[in-house]
């Protein structure tokens, strides 16, 4: 399934958030989104995955949903949004009850994505007990226990320390090498983009535009860290936004 | 030479810990305890009139009185059959109104106003409408029991409600949940906490309006033995009745903490 903005724009009262914001997210590919901190980026994953109506403009989605997918768009937030009052298992269990599942294949479902996440010996856990990185490592199984089509990833590692980020990169790069997902993937770091995307859309600062599509054609599992080629990229990146990025923090807030 | 060569190391002063409550068990027994064992002492040594306060070995022996009497349980029961009908009522009728002010904003307008209009009469004070209303027996003190309880808890319930962490209930929404999903497994367990701990309060109000209800007709039960005995001066058994009501309040107290040790296990 194939994900296609026309023309978004979207304001919060007065404030103009995204003007006139077009593009594609191909199939099985990972895009990234960068721009300065209040730029629109949340609101525009948001948009993409029903959560608000645009505006103006239109969210197009073309092509079926693969088989078996229960939730097309699916959400992996910043601060892992997982219930405390349930285990591991449960908080995956959570997403699956709604569905036409007999209580055989949800268990089958959880079982296989907490194994693919490595979370196999922690299904009995409450969050309260792991650390940063497990937690979104549940989070991030429970987004494919619904099998999406696209994943919509706001700043998911923003919350967690530079080795743990690494490592979830591995992890996220191993899920997409074993089977490919279509993923819109937004951050400010622009080294996770280099390493995760396929392309990188660039955003001014508000309202939010589209300012540059980059491709990276190297496929992810030769990405490495200190890769001359994804370093000179990324610095390409942040010559791009640097103006972008300083106009953006001398604003203020509700300005 | 720098002068941190020549002066003495000294350590770092410590200015953190504190403002972390730890259980400590005992303490809050030594504190009943130390108080009536000044009680005795001073009332023994005469230091304090027996007119001003009874001697609690006294208080003690009235009490065995009333329990090899009989008596105890014939006020007893009534008065926490009453507490247990009353406070359920006001209770459910309390979380289940605060649930529907916390999840529906036309029920929430109207509402909250008259809560809040509610909230401050005395419910003593509307008694006799409810012997009206409800009959001069059982059903008036259900009633009071029933009402006193009732607006506290529907506070506390629909602030609970509104403090559940909104971006878990996006989380639901963006996975497809049903809204009666949401509520069960989302809303309603991430309003517990604050549902449990305002049922502290109700249920202190609920023995309250007990003893207020019982004080003002009623033949048996520990309002009417506590205003007996006080029409006749007679301060040990006025004593035992009170010591009956400090044990129902710990008692309820302590059926709330282990409410909330197993129903809020995956806190600690
Ligand atoms: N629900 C809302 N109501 C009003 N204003 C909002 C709302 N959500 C976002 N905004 C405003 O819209 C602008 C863009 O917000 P958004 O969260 O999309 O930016 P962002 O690019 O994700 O920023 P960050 O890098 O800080 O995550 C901000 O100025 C923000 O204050
Ligand atoms: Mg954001």
């Amino acid at each position: 399934m194939e994900l296609r903005l026309e023309h978004v724009s979207h304001r919060y009262g007065a404030t103009e958030v995204l003007r006139d914001v077009s593009l594609t997210v191909p199939e099985g590919r990972i895009l990234c989104v960068v721009g300065p901190s209040g730029c629109g980026k949340s609101t525009l994953l948001r948009l993409m995955g029903g959560l608000e109506r645009p505006d103006a403009g239109a969210i197009l989605q073309t092509g079926d949903p693969p088989e078996g997918c229960l939730n097309p768009l699916t959400f992996v937030f910043q601060d892992f949004a997982l219930l405390p009052w349930r285990s591991v298992a449960g908080n995956v269990s959570l997403v699956l009850e709604d569905r036409p599942l007999g209580r055989r294949a949800r268990q089958a479902i959880i079982a296989d994505v907490l194994e693919r996440t490595r979370l196999g010996d922690f299904a009995r856990a409450w969050p309260r007990q792991l650390s940063g990185g497990m937690k979104q490592r549940v989070a991030i199984a429970r987004a494919l226990a619904v099998r999406p089509a696209v994943m919509l990833l706001d700043e998911p590692l923003s919350a967690l320390d530079a080795q743990t980020r690494e490592l979830l990169m591995e992890d996220l790069v191993a899920l997409w090498s074993r089977e490919p997902f279509t993923a819109v993937y937004v951050t400010h770091n622009l080294a996770e983009a280099v390493r995760l995307g396929h392309a990188i859309a660039v955003m001014s600062r508000r309202p939010g535009r589209l300012r540059e599509m980059i491709e990276i054609d190297r496929p992810l599992e030769a990405r490495e860290v200190g890769d001359v080629e994804l370093e000179a990229r990324q610095r390409e990146l942040w010559l791009l936004m640097r103006e972008e990025a300083r106009a953006a923090d001398a604003e203020l807030v509700d300005g | 030479m720098p002068s941190w060569l020549m002066a003495e190391p000294r350590p770092v002063p410590f200015r953190g810990g504190g403002f972390a409550p730890r259980p400590r068990r005992w303490v809050g027994w030594a504190v009943f305890a130390a108080l009536i064992a000044l009680a005795e002492i001073g009332t023994r040594t005469g230091f304090i009139s027996a007119l001003t306060l009874p001697r609690p070995s006294d208080v003690l022996l009235t009490f065995g009185e009333l329990y090899r009497s009989g008596l105890l349980w014939k006020h007893l029961l009534p008065s926490l059959s009453r507490l247990a009908v009353g406070a359920l009522i006001g209770a459910s009728a309390g979380i289940g109104i605060g649930i529907l002010i916390g999840l529906f904003s036309l029920i929430r307008a109207g509402l909250v106003p008259l809560v809040a209009a509610i909230f401050p009469i005395p419910k003593i004070a509307l008694l006799p409408l409810f012997v009206i209303w409800f009959g001069i027996d059982e059903g008036s003190k259900y009633a009071l029991i029933a009402f006193g309880t009732f607006t506290p808890t529907v506070v506390s319930t629909f602030g609970a409600v509104d403090n559940v962490d909104r971006t878990l209930i996006r989380m639901g929404q963006s996975f497809g949940l049903s809204w009666l999903s949401i509520v069960r497994k989302i809303v309603l367990p991430g309003a517990l906490p604050g549902i449990l701990s305002g049922l502290r309060v109700s249920l202190a109000i609920a023995i309250i309006l007990l003893v207020a209800a019982e004080m003002l007709g009623a033949e048996y039960g520990v309002g009417a033995y506590i205003l007996e005995a006080g029409s006749l001066y007679d301060l040990e058994r006025l004593f035992a009745g009170v010591t009956i009501l400090s044990l129902l309040g710990l008692g309820v107290s302590a059926v709330i903490g282990v409410a909330e040790r197993w129903l809020l296990r995956w806190r600690h």
